[in-house]
């Protein structure tokens, strides 16, 4: 992966996958503690202890066109180059949630991307499930949601084409607030 | 356009949007509409879907095609990705291999617009008379 943001595209498909309705996402970008964490729990059906122990080899996976499963794996690789660490905990029924933490300072540590694109296209494309998306930077922090989105759009679709550029542009904004685009 | 900073911005927006829409829906039905499929999984992912995918979005509204552009999953063909499957309305579906921003273009120009074929389609298996 180029970026932080396809990361987070891919590692939420695996939510989606696994029928979450609520997912929350957050991206926690620390400048002066030198990190960047980012943390994705989801109430999907979770995984049982012996498939969460096997989840992060790159030959696990639960689809039947392939035999590898890189998405896991690739996103732990990529935060343990930096020093950084890797976790992830389910429970069958409850859900899953992991975290990857970056040491932002790292000559390895990957540029973050479009973040607010990624964020976007995620909630315009699954509009039925109840995304949270925090982003801190420096304890500034801004909040997007699903529900908060469909109310002000009230009850426009929100898989629209014509809605996509707009939520884009919407959390685009807020984001230049923080001065995400700064950081690199 | 005017900045879209606030939830009430968001608001502002909405009858703009609710006219778009009731354009659109207008129009067809869903069934005639061009369906486009770009899968993204890791594969996929990783070798620039999301671009593509952008392209699509943006490009399609702009040339004032009727579409609509979902993700999917990994369709099995990792080594050509980013993979697009095209659906022309009474059509059988189409999947495109290899596509980037340039051959998106080619894509809407070409097939979408003239349901000329275009390089770089993955066939699909062949149905056997076991299988009809």
């Amino acid at each position: 992966m180029k970026d932080l943001s396809l990361h987070i595209l891919d590692i939420v498909q695996n939510s989606v996958v696994a029928n979450a309705k609520v997912i929350q996402i957050t991206l926690d970008i620390n400048t002066t503690n030198d990190y960047i964490e980012l943390a994705v729990s989801d109430n999907g059906k979770g995984m049982d202890k012996d498939f969460l122990q096997r989840v992060v080899d790159p030959f696990t996976t639960t689809r039947t066109t392939r035999k590898v499963g890189l998405g896991i794996p690739l996103l732990k690789q990529n935060a343990e180059l930096t020093g950084g660490t890797f976790s992830i905990d389910s429970e069958p029924g409850v859900g899953t949630a992991l975290k990857a933490r970056f040491v932002r300072s790292h000559i390895d540590c990957l540029p973050l991307g479009d973040i607010g694109g990624t964020i976007a296209l995620l909630m315009c494309s699954y509009p039925e499930i109840e995304f949270t998306v925090k982003t801190v930077v420096n304890s500034h922090e801004f909040l997007v949601s699903t529900s908060e989105l469909r109310e002000a759009l009230e009850g426009l679709p929100l898989n629209d084409p014509s809605v996509y550029p707009v939520v884009k542009e919407y959390i685009n904004s807020n984001l230049d607030e923080l001065q995400i685009t700064n950081l690199g | 356009m005017t900045k879209v900073k606030s939830l009430a911005d968001l608001k502002k927006m909405k009858e703009t949007l609710q006219a778009k829409i009731d354009l659109r829906e207008k129009g067809e039905a869903a069934e005639n509409l061009v369906q486009i499929k770009v899968a993204m999984a890791t594969c996929g992912i990783a070798s620039g879907a999301k671009n593509v995918m952008d392209f699509l979005l943006e490009e399609l509204e702009k040339r004032g095609i009727n579409a609509v552009v979902t993700q999917t999953g990994c369709m099995g063909y990792c080594y050509a990705e980013p993979t697009i499957e095209v659906k022309l309305p009474n059509a059988d579906p189409v999947v495109f291999g290899y596509v980037d921003t340039k051959k998106a273009d080619e894509i809407i120009e070409r097939y979408i617009k003239n349901g000329e074929l275009v390089d770089g389609i993955i066939p699909v298996n062949y149905e056997s008379i076991d299988n009809k």
